[in-house]
């Protein structure tokens, strides 16, 4: 499993990573992992606001379909379109092919999100059930 | 022994053996005696196939129907014609006695025969995808209604009061449970009121629900409306004939977004109302919304095409309380009979099948506006049904037509108390023009 | 014989048809001419252009590559795979009902409204209920009308607030989508170590907000919940109401009864416990049952007699309206019918005896081979969980696949969600001793090929008209009809 040093995590198995003025957001390893082959990813408009809980989109697999909550409250400013296409992109390489990015309404939000280490026991404690 | 049920009692025995128990009664031990049933079910005993048969023969024969009457009834269920060979392709036990195919490797048959009836349905529809099919035209609208809920998160739903009865009424039981808006616009002089239908229209509607040609059979002009939902960023569901498609402008090329229908027409008996099937097709954008079973094709593992159901992440069995509908299947066999019955009409024979409805209706409209004492109740453009107004009680009428063996009309004033003295008749491809020219005198001789 | 493997598109030929009709013997216009201009389609739709043994060839041809219950034995769990007899076939199939128009006079349609009468009170009788609504058209539309029923009665008692349906995490999939389609919320309840129903969970979750509680008994592990009674007092102290889930019936038939367990709604699957075919995935039949005090809800119209004659009855003022068109399946409630004639009360009883009989015996064999969660005495059905850990990562899909190079359909898997690996075995009543152990051996013997030859079990199966199909390749590259090109 891999886990990025560089970025933050839900208990969702969603990433978040700072960029610039605007967070990133896409779906873990082991969230990509645990779906198995993605065959649709569901995305949100361009200009939505979402506060941090609400389900943005949905990934799907041939077995499953799985919610994407916002980490953090903001609007989306861009949306990877590219997955529309190809969302076996998730499966190749969940942490470069983020989903959306979202301008944040309060950064303050980051400090509640795991970071790698956390993140890394938080699988592995729900392994372990 | 019951023929269903092979067990001799030595079976009985080695299996009771294998179990470790003594008889079958241990095998229910671990039900409560509190519930445990007492005594027998009122029921007679089992009876031969003989004596089945007869019983039911003998019902069969308390019937009259289009077997032995001219049907000149309509109304949402349709005596066309059915090529012998439907019959027999659906009597194919290989197709009746299988499962929904959950193992594709073994459901090929099936697969391929929805995967084709999805290629009709869009060909016929005009819009690009098309499901398995629904339980049957009342109940697919119901579902393109939530369809639309759930694509424009908007809660009201406009329903044309010239849309079928019976699915006004599905509608209604459905929309009212999930906590959604139905409202209905009224009809002027037989088809929607557009005013009052653009007046309707709004923010918060999510859907149009139209039929076309209507319950009165006129053909409505959707256009206007088209324009006015599409312009508030609502849905134009659009209700139509699948026989009037081969000559009628189609959903897709109307702008509908959703279109929905009772397929009964296509290759299905009319069976006292069921079991028949809806099908529903709509737009790329709208496809995972669908409800139901949808069939794909791909390749297997020696790179040959085959089908499998796909999409189902939509569906209930892995979306559960977040899927948009709670159907399990389709109705299979039904399609079945419609993939049949398109197959063998073919191109060229729903044209004709199509045709002669038109004509032979408006043939019947004709004779009958001559007649002293009955006029066509709308002046307006229609397919294979039309209003007429006598000087006459519906319901007395009906009765003298029975007495020369044909079925009369819907009597309008049931739904439509607007028009009292009307009923609604319905001309297909099947009507000679004898059975018509009977019906007219025997209207003529009613006065 | 050669392999086939053509869609109708690809066979047609321009002009080429099926069909014949006699010529038009009205003198009209042409249709053209008869409508507005701009009401017409300029193409007339691309159906296909074949000869008429082109099309029958096709669908013989094509029902050739289909598995079903007259091909062998086809024990899937919670579906009820019976033989479908063919007398039922042939009484439904007479004209005086398939040629009924639904709107014709009720004095026409006599004898079809007499079917339907003593269907409803011989369902009633079997599952101990007040009334039968017919008008469902499969199981799923059946828990739909009767949750339904279940906020209507709510509605009426003022109890709208109502919001919670309890379902087993042990439940169909329906049943958690049909709460959502009325607007209620499911809520899950974890079942116990003997995979019935936990009270104590049931007790905590049990509150005013209650408005029933949605279960199958026997449940879908095949196991009778024998703390029903409780459960039934025990949802009923909190207001709510119980709805039975009829997927299972065929466990209980003169046996034990929906209604004297405690259970306020009840729906059928005339597919599955009463014969009829499941058509290749419907037409069903959904029946509704109720106990007296919701008899009012049910939807309408219902048969009556009324002065010697039965009629359609739509005047409950409190019903929850129509949820199809017309009266229900109709073809389907004859076959049901003709059914019940023929298997008659003493023969009901012993079909719930057979089948549990059948049930058991194939547990007992194979829970030496198979890991079986809960080894109690079953009903009408078992769940295995695979074969468990292995060196070659042989899976349950694995297994299915396999069983069908043996000649058998497989089993339900991957059902119920809360056993690992399952195989929801239900072989039926009409399965002969001798076809069980076919199977069980079959299934024996794929237990050892998983150790000794895994490769075959990975790439099964081999003997039919496709091998294991692509299904991320369909859902990616989504190919929904198709397209000459």
């Amino acid at each position: 499993m891999i886990i990025m040093e560089n970025c933050l995590y839900t208990k969702e198995h969603e990433w978040v990573r700072v960029d610039l003025d605007t967070v990133l957001i896409g779906i873990t390893d082991y969230a990509q992992h645990a779906m198995g082959e993605i065959v649709y990813v569901e995305l949100p408009e361009d200009d939505a606001a979402y506060e941090q809980g609400e389900v943005f989109g949905v990934v799907e697999s041939v077995k499953a379909a799985s919610d994407i909550y916002m980490p953090l409250s903001g609007t989306v400013i861009k949306v990877n379109t590219e997955l529309e296409d190809d969302p076996g992109l998730i499966n190749s390489d969940p942490y470069q092919n983020w989903i959306v990015g979202v301008k944040l309404n309060d950064s303050k939000q980051l400090d509640g999100l795991m970071n790698a280490v956390e993140y890394e026991q938080f699988c592995n404690s729900i392994d372990s059930n | 022994m019951h023929p269903y049920l092979p067990h001799t009692k030595q079976d009985v025995k080695d299996m009771l053996k294998v179990i470790g128990v003594n008889s079958i009664e241990q095998l229910f031990d671990d039900i409560p005696e509190s519930i445990r049933f007492q005594g027998e079910l009122s029921l007679q005993d089992s009876l031969s196939e003989l004596e089945v048969s007869a019983a039911i023969s003998s019902l069969a024969a308390q019937n009259r129907g289009t077997d032995q009457l001219a049907c000149f009834l309509g109304a949402g269920a349709y005596d066309h014609y059915i090529p012998s060979i439907v019959r027999h392709i659906a009597g194919r036990s290989e197709f009746y006695t299988a499962y929904t195919p959950y193992q594709p490797e073994v459901s090929q048959g099936s697969l391929q025969v929805i995967f084709e009836y999805q290629t009709m349905i869009s060909e016929l529809t005009g819009l690009p995808v098309a499901n398995a099919s629904h339980y049957d035209g009342a109940t697919a609208c119901a579902e393109a209604a939530f369809m639309a809920q759930s694509s424009t998160r908007r809660k009201n739903i406009i329903v044309s009061q010239t849309v079928n009865p019976q699915t006004r009424k599905v509608l209604k039981t459905y929309l009212k449970f999930k906590g959604l808006n139905l409202i209905e616009v009224a009809e002027n002089n037989g088809s929607t009121d557009v005013e009052q239908m653009k007046a309707a229209i709004d923010r918060d509607t999510a859907a149009v629900i139209m039929q076309s040609p209507n319950f009165l059979g006129i053909i409505e002009d959707i256009a206007e409306i088209e324009q006015a939902v599409h312009a508030e960023k609502g849905l134009l569901i659009l209700s139509v004939d699948p026989i009037s498609l081969a000559i009628l402008k189609s959903p897709g090329e109307l702008g509908a977004d959703i279109a929905v229908g009772e397929g009964q027409s296509l290759g299905n008996t009319l069976s006292f109302g069921g079991p028949y099937l809806g099908f529903i097709a709509t737009t790329k954008k709208l496809m995972r919304k669908l409800p139901g079973r949808i069939a794909g094709q791909t390749v297997d593992a020696n790179d040959k095409r085959g089908f499998v159901l796909t999409m189902q992440a939509r569906e209930q069995h892995i979306r559960r309380a977040r899927a948009t509908s709670n159907i399990t299947s389709n109705q299979a066999l039904n399609a079945l009979m419609a993939a049949a019955y398109l197959v063998t009409m073919g191109k060229q024979g729903l044209v004709e099948v199509a045709s002669l409805c038109v004509k032979k209706a408006h043939y019947t409209a004709r004779q009958i506006a001559r007649l002293p004492g009955y006029s066509l109740l709308f002046d307006k453009p229609f397919f294979k049904e039309f209003a007429v107004q006598g000087k006459v009680e519906i319901p007395e009428l009906n009765d003298k037509l029975l007495q020369a063996d044909i079925l009369g009309g819907y009597d309008l004033s049931q739904e439509y108390p607007q028009y009292p003295n009307s009923m609604l008749l319905c001309v297909t491809e099947k009507r000679t023009k004898a059975e018509i020219d009977k019906l007219v005198s025997e209207m003529e001789g009613a006065l | 014989m050669i392999e086939y493997n053509k869609l109708i598109f690809e066979l047609s030929q321009p002009t080429r048809q099926a069909y014949m009709l006699p010529p038009c013997d009205v003198q009209m216009e042409e249709a053209a001419e008869l409508l507005p201009e701009k009401f017409l389609r300029q193409q007339a739709p691309a159906l296909p252009e074949v000869s008429e043994l082109d099309a029958v060839r096709h669908f013989t041809l094509l029902s050739n590559k289909n598995y079903g219950i007259d091909t062998g034995f086809y024990p899937l769990g919670s579906c009820t795979m019976k033989y479908n007899p063919k007398i039922n076939e042939n009484l439904a199939s007479m004209p005086g009902f398939t040629s009924l128009h639904p709107l014709q006079p009720e004095e026409t349609v006599q004898g079809a409204l007499k079917i339907m009468y003593e269907l409803q009170n011989i369902l009633a009788e079997i599952s101990g209920m007040a009334r039968v609504s017919l008008q469902p058209a499969a199981g799923s539309q059946g828990e739909l009308t009767g949750l339904m029923i279940i906020k209507a009665y709510h509605q009426q008692c003022g109890q709208g607030h109502r919001s919670k349906i309890i379902i087993p995490d042990s439940a169909h999939g329906t049943n958690p989508a049909s709460v959502s389609m009325t607007g209620y919320q499911a809520v899950e309840i974890k079942s116990n170590a003997q995979g019935t129903v936990d009270l104590a969970e049931l007790k905590a979750v049990l509150d005013s907000d209650t408005a029933g509680l949605m279960l199958t008994n026997p449940n879908t592990l095949g196991l009778f919940e024998q703390d029903i009674v409780e459960i039934a007092r025990l949802v009923h102290e909190c207001g709510g109401l119980l709805y039975y889930d009829g997927a299972n019936m065929n466990a209980n038939l003169g046996i034990t009864r929906p209604g004297d367990m405690g259970f306020d709604i009840v729906h059928y699957n005339l597919h599955k416990t009463f014969s009829t075919p499941h058509g290749g995935g419907g037409p069903g039949s959904g029946p509704v049952g109720v106990v007296d005090k919701l008899v009012e809800f049910l939807p309408m119209p219902w048969v009556v007699i009324k002065d010697g004659k039965y009629v359609l009855d739509s005047s409950a003022a409190q019903s929850i309206g129509s949820v199809k068109s017309f009266y229900g399946n109709f073809g389907i409630l004859v076959r049901a019918y003709v059914y019940l004639l023929t298997m008659g009360g003493n023969g009901l009883k012993r079909v719930s005896e057979l089948a549990v009989l059948n049930s058991n015996y194939m547990k007992e064999r194979l829970k030496k081979h198979y890991r079986l969660p809960f080894d109690h005495v079953c009903k009408h059905e078992f769940v295995l969980a695979g074969i468990g850990p292995n060196e070659h990562d042989i899976t349950t899909l694995d297994i299915a696949k396999r069983l069908i190079d043996y000649g058998y359909h497989p089993p339900t898997i991957y059902f119920p969600l809360i056993v690992d690996s399952a195989l929801m075995i239900e072989p039926t009543e009409t399965e002969n001793k001798e076809t069980l152990d076919g199977f069980i051996d079959a299934l024996i013997a794929i237990a050892h090929e998983a150790i000794e030859d895994p490769e075959k079990l990975k790439t099964a199966p081999h003997c039919t008209p496709v091998s294991r199909l692509d299904e991320v390749k369909a859902a990616r590259d989504l190919v929904l009809k198709y397209t000459n090109s």
